[in-house]
């Protein structure tokens, strides 16, 4: 049992099939909610997992609830490809840092980001173990571009 | 004032202790408050400093 950073494979298909808008630039004007959660070590969340589950999240305390907290992403962009050489990447990072607040936590290493809106999972960053004691944990995002978003489509 | 399990309690009181590291991946730094040898308060700041490539992820299954 262990967390895997991935792309969930189900996420593929879903962005295929219309199930995330993650910018107010997307289909209907208005981006889907999408949550964070937060598991322990010895969870199982990786590039298999569908929907957010319960199963293995940490335990509610201070200001975190089951199934996390609300995140947003900045607007998906893309580098330019050129008429010789179409390749581009697309990238997107959450907006803002993730904080948790009057937390305790035994070993928790990763996060899965999932849209609330459809249930449908998006991607797994871990970060080696951590642990928080009446304290609190604040997770900041990479620099948004196309070497290091939070999530590259190249 | 420190948040710890026991309450709000005077920073004067208590034992800090900090530490950081960093890799390819991230940047970490936690703070503890330690009282007469017991844990009572311990945060951590962690940075991101990767996401994920799929198109590499990808190669890597080639």
């Amino acid at each position: 049992m262990a967390n895997t950073q991935a792309l969930c494979s189900q996420f593929k298909a879903d962005v295929l099939n219309g199930y995330h808008i993650f910018s107010a630039a997307g289909r209907g004007g208005a981006a889907d909610t999408f949550k964070a959660a937060i598991y322990l070590a010895s969870a199982t969340v990786d590039a298999t997992t569908t929907a957010y589950s319960a199963t293995g999240e940490v335990a509610n305390s201070g200001s975190y609830t089951a199934g996390g907290p609300t995140v947003a992403w900045t607007a998906p962009a893309k580098t330019a490809g050129t008429a010789a050489n179409a390749s581009s990447t697309t990238y997107a990072t959450l907006s803002a840092s993730i904080s948790v607040t009057g937390f305790t936590a035994a070993a928790f290493d990763a996060i899965l980001i999932y849209n609330s809106t459809t249930s449908k999972a998006v991607s797994v960053h871990t970060f080696g173990s951590q642990t928080i004691t009446a304290g609190t944990f604040t997770l900041t995002m990479p620099t948004n571009d196309q070497t290091t978003g939070l999530i590259r489509l190249t | 004032m420190v948040t710890t399990i026991y309450g709000e309690m005077d920073e004067a009181l208590l034992e800090k202790k900090v530490g950081s590291e960093e890799d390819s991946e991230k940047v970490l730094s936690w703070t503890e408050y330690w009282k007469d040898g017991e844990l009572v308060h311990r945060s951590v700041d962690l940075v991101l400093k990767q996401g994920i490539d799929f198109g590499a992820e990808a190669a890597s299954l080639i």
